[in-house]
């Protein structure tokens, strides 16, 4: 049982959360994840990256979307509430060293995960571009954050309602295309939109990191639901990654496996949202 | 086969029992062989494709009796010589003979720890049975005394009339030890090491106790309550559990050792990574590990359409690639699951099959379909990158290999296409590297097994090792064995 310490809502669905988690508050690493179930008996599990940790309270923080059944439930939790099972750090750390010039790219949520990472980037004596992008501006989450870290701040909306009216890829392109270009870049994000960063990247040559967020079960390397082909070969996001070589994930494979159970899940959060207008209404109806 | 139902063969028990009791004199050995060799009854194949509950439901008491009475009491006893844990075998058939279940299930005991969960899966027909002399006599493995079935029994018994003594445990030693995983091997040194009075803690990394027991062997052949029933003895002796514990990653193994004050550790972490064939078109949709498969239904109880937020793929077509234990699982869920054909494609012949011999026999009356000597040489997928055929190459037999079984030999130019919606990989696995990676020192084979001397002890003092992931993917028996040895020193080491 992991205590909620602290919620609070971020941008439209997007929450933030601190838990009581002190060993994995301990020994997590920027780039590492939890995997939660909030019901052990018929609850799924759920990866989430630890956006940020407090070793001294014991406590980790989550950002996470609310996109379907599990997430929409957890978003309802209130402090004082707990979560059933939280289980970490899992994955490879992120390799964080002085590479010199290093451009943070985050779309939409994978701010959440960026924001560590630009940290430790950052800490490491890195000079840090990041560019920040969201379907609008309603929905771009840690701006503040991401601006107090970055010494050079590109923010774009494809609405244009906030920042450049552009997608990510074209700072990005137009930022590797400088001289020097940057030592290495790092994007998080949709998968659609990690594929085209490392497309934009390609032709400068310029190293390009991506987190991906494959469906998974145990995290610990057990079941292969989790596997991509990174340079033909087969890997486990859980204990391999989450962190790969951009220039070499088969993205059209992982974004076909990420929507093998799509069925499913719309149906468990079209009957979610209904539960929620049943309670709603109750709550209304004296 | 046929089905017999369970009132006919209770009934007809019965009236053999009854007879053989009124005897004034000693069954001689030719008698005791002609006495019928019992029937397991179990639900009906049309009834049980359907729902998850157990196959086998478990003998009478007059079952149970009349075969532990077709035991000859061999003086050479060569069932124990084939039991890798060595329980008086012809002890406990004497006393369920005579009907006395508790002294038959106590006997048992003071071997295995787990006689419900190895009356139930182990592969008896390569073990203990496999050297009974009715069998030899009778000349079939199928007739040999079904040593397995009656264990089950007098365990079921037990635990059904709560009968069973609670363990006396030895004054608190103020030693400390680690159990990492909660597989057979690790229940066994929890409930040997506490019972010397030392302080145990387990760690395991799901949010359930029990290993394979509860993701990986279906409801259908081992009730998860039965499991429940282990750890919860554990607990009542006192053994302190933490789920969600994940050693390497939530606490580094030497960090138990040099920071939290363990006296000793003992990993029992299981062969958790599962293989695949490295074929063309494995990573498409559809295609799924029997690990990924069996997890999601057992384990996140996926079969449970209405309550389970765990999805899983319900095709129609299923194919299951191996020939194992854990083929017949992944493809008798599949049955269950409502696929309309399920295929079992192995490249050698059944006799080569590892499974043990019921699971097979219960596959096919279930409505599985064999494929032998035939392999999968390719996956083909559609333009979603979905799964749709597999490209089946066929095999003979050669030379047999270094495991003494026939080598399979494909057959040149003899490819084909078998359309499918869903590949199940049920190839085996291999040890889970985390500890390993994580753990500086720890010595394992090339192929990530941890390495271990005689008495189960690791490369790092303190630190001992046993079950799958000292012998790569074995059994529950010689887990729970190699648990035993290992406890055995542990309470040496902190004598
Ligand atoms: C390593 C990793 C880190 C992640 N970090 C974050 C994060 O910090 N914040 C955040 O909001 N999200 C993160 N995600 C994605 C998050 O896990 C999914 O959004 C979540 O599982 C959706 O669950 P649901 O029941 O609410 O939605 P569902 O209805 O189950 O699914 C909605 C959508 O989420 C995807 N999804 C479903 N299950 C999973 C799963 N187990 N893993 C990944 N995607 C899934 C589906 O493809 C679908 O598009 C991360 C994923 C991974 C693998
Ligand atoms: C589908 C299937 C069917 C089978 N059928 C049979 C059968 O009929 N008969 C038979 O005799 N055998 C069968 N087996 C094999 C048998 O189950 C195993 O040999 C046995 O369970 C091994 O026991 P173990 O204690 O070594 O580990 P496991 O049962 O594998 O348990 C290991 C536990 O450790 C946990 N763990 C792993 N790493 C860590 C970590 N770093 N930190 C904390 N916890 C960790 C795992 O989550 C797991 O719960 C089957 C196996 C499978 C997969
Ligand atoms: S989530 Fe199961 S292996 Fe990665």
């Amino acid at each position: 049982m992991n205590k909620i310490l602290a919620r609070t809502q971020l941008s439209d669905d997007v929450y933030m959360m601190r838990l009581d988690a002190p060993y994995i508050a301990r020994e997590r690493l920027p780039g590492q994840f939890v995997i939660l179930q909030l019901d052990n008996e018929f609850g799924e599990r759920i990866p989430l990256t630890i956006a940020d940790a407090d070793p001294v309270e014991g406590s980790i923080t989550i950002i996470f979307q609310a996109v379907g059944k599990t997430t929409h439930i957890l978003a309802d939790k209130q402090v004082g509430d707990s979560v059933q099972s939280v289980l970490g750090p899992l994955g490879q750390p992120t390799h964080i060293e002085k590479f010199g010039t290093v451009v943070c790219v985050g779309g939409g949520i994978g701010v959440a995960p960026l924001h560590p990472i630009v940290k430790g980037m950052k800490a490491a004596g890195n000079r840090i571009i990041v560019i920040v992008g969201a379907r609008t501006k309603g929905l771009v989450i840690l701006e503040e954050q991401m601006r107090a870290l970055a010494d050079e701040f590109i923010i774009c909306t494809d609405d244009g309602s906030l920042g450049r009216k552009a997608l990510v890829t074209e700072p990005l392109k137009e930022v590797c295309g400088r001289i020097p270009k940057p030592d290495m870049v790092v994007a998080i994000g949709p998968p659609i939109m990690m594929k085209f960063c490392a497309e934009a990247t390609r032709p400068f040559g310029v190293h390009t990191m991506v987190s991906l967020n494959t469906i998974m079960i145990d995290g610990t390397g057990m079941c292969g639901g989790c596997r991509v082909t990174v340079g033909g070969q087969t890997k486990f996001v859980c204990v391999d990654g989450p962190e790969f070589d951009g220039h070499q994930v088969d993205f059209d494979n992982m974004m076909q496996r990420l929507k093998a159970y799509r069925k499913h899940e719309d149906h468990a959060h079209k009957q979610c949202h209904l539960n929620a207008e049943i309670r709603s209404k109750e709550s209304i109806t004296p | 086969m046929s089905h017999s139902s369970p009132e006919t063969l209770a009934l007809e028990a019965r009236q053999e029992l009854e007879g053989l009791l009124k005897r004034t004199t000693p069954l001689t050995p030719k008698e005791r062989i002609a006495i019928t060799a019992q029937e397991m009854p179990t639900q009906d194949p049309a009834v049980r494709r359907r729902n998850v509950q157990e196959v086998a439901l478990g003998y009478t008491p007059e079952q149970a009796r009349l075969e532990s009475m077709r035991c000859l009491q061999c003086r050479n006893a060569p069932c124990v010589q084939g039991c890798p844990v060595r329980i008086d075998i012809p002890g406990f058939l004497k006393a369920a003979a005579d009907g006395d279940f508790q002294g038959a299930c106590s006997i048992i005991k003071k071997n295995s720890l787990l006689p419900a969960v190895c009356g139930r899966v182990c592969p008896q027909e390569t073990q203990c049975q496999e050297h009974c002399t009715v069998g030899k006599a009778l000349k079939s493995v199928d007739k040999a005394v079904s040593i397995g079935r009656v264990e089950r029994f007098v365990a079921d018994l037990e635990r059904e009339s709560g009968s069973a003594v609670a363990p006396t445990i030895k004054p608190a030693t103020g030693k400390k030890v680690a159990v990492i995983g909660t597989g057979p091997a690790s229940i066994t040194v929890a409930a040997d090491v506490r019972r010397e009075g030392h302080q145990v803690v387990m760690f395991e990394a799901f949010h359930k106790p029990g290993g394979v027991l509860v993701y990986g062997i279906p409801e259908f052949r081992l009730p998860k309550a039965i499991v429940q029933k282990e750890i919860d003895a554990l607990t009542g002796m006192g053994v302190e559990l933490k789920t969600n514990f994940v050693i390497g990653r939530t606490r580094k193994l030497k960090a138990l050792i040099e920071e939290d004050g363990f006296d000793a550790v003992f990993i029992g972490t299981g062969a958790g990574l599962p293989k695949f064939m490295n074929i063309e078109g494995e990573n498409l949709v559809g295609v799924f590990s029997a690990n990924e498969y069996l997890t999601r239904a057992n384990l996140m109880k996926a079969y449970d359409f209405e309550r389970a937020d765990t999805p899983i793929s319900r095709p129609g077509r299923v194919a299951v690639l191996g020939g194992g234990n854990v083929a017949m699982d992944a493809a008798r869920t599949a049955v269950r699951l409502g696929a309309e054909e399920v295929h079992i494609i192995y490249r050698r012949t059944e006799v080569e099959m590892p499974a043990r011999i019921e699971e097979l026999a219960h596959a096919k009356e279930e409505g599985v379909i064999f494929h032998l000597l035939e392999n999968a040489k390719r996956l083909i997928g559609d333009k979603d990158g979905c799964v749709t055929a597999l490209e089946c190459l066929r095999y003979e037999l050669g030379e047999p290999d270094a495991s003494g079984r026939r080598r399979p030999v494909e057959v040149k130019g003899s490819e084909f296409i078998r359309e499918i919606d869903a590949v199940i990989v049920a190839i085996g696995n291999d040890s889970n590297p985390l500890i390993p990676r994580t753990t500086d020192g720890l010595q394992t084979t090339k192929w990530g097994n941890i390495i271990v001397d005689e008495t189960g002890k690791t490369s790092i003092d303190r630190v001992y090792a046993g079950g799958d992931i000292v012998l790569g993917a074995a059994t529950v028996i010689l887990a729970m064995g190699e648990g035993r040895r290992a406890a055995a020193s542990i309470n040496e080491r902190l004598k």
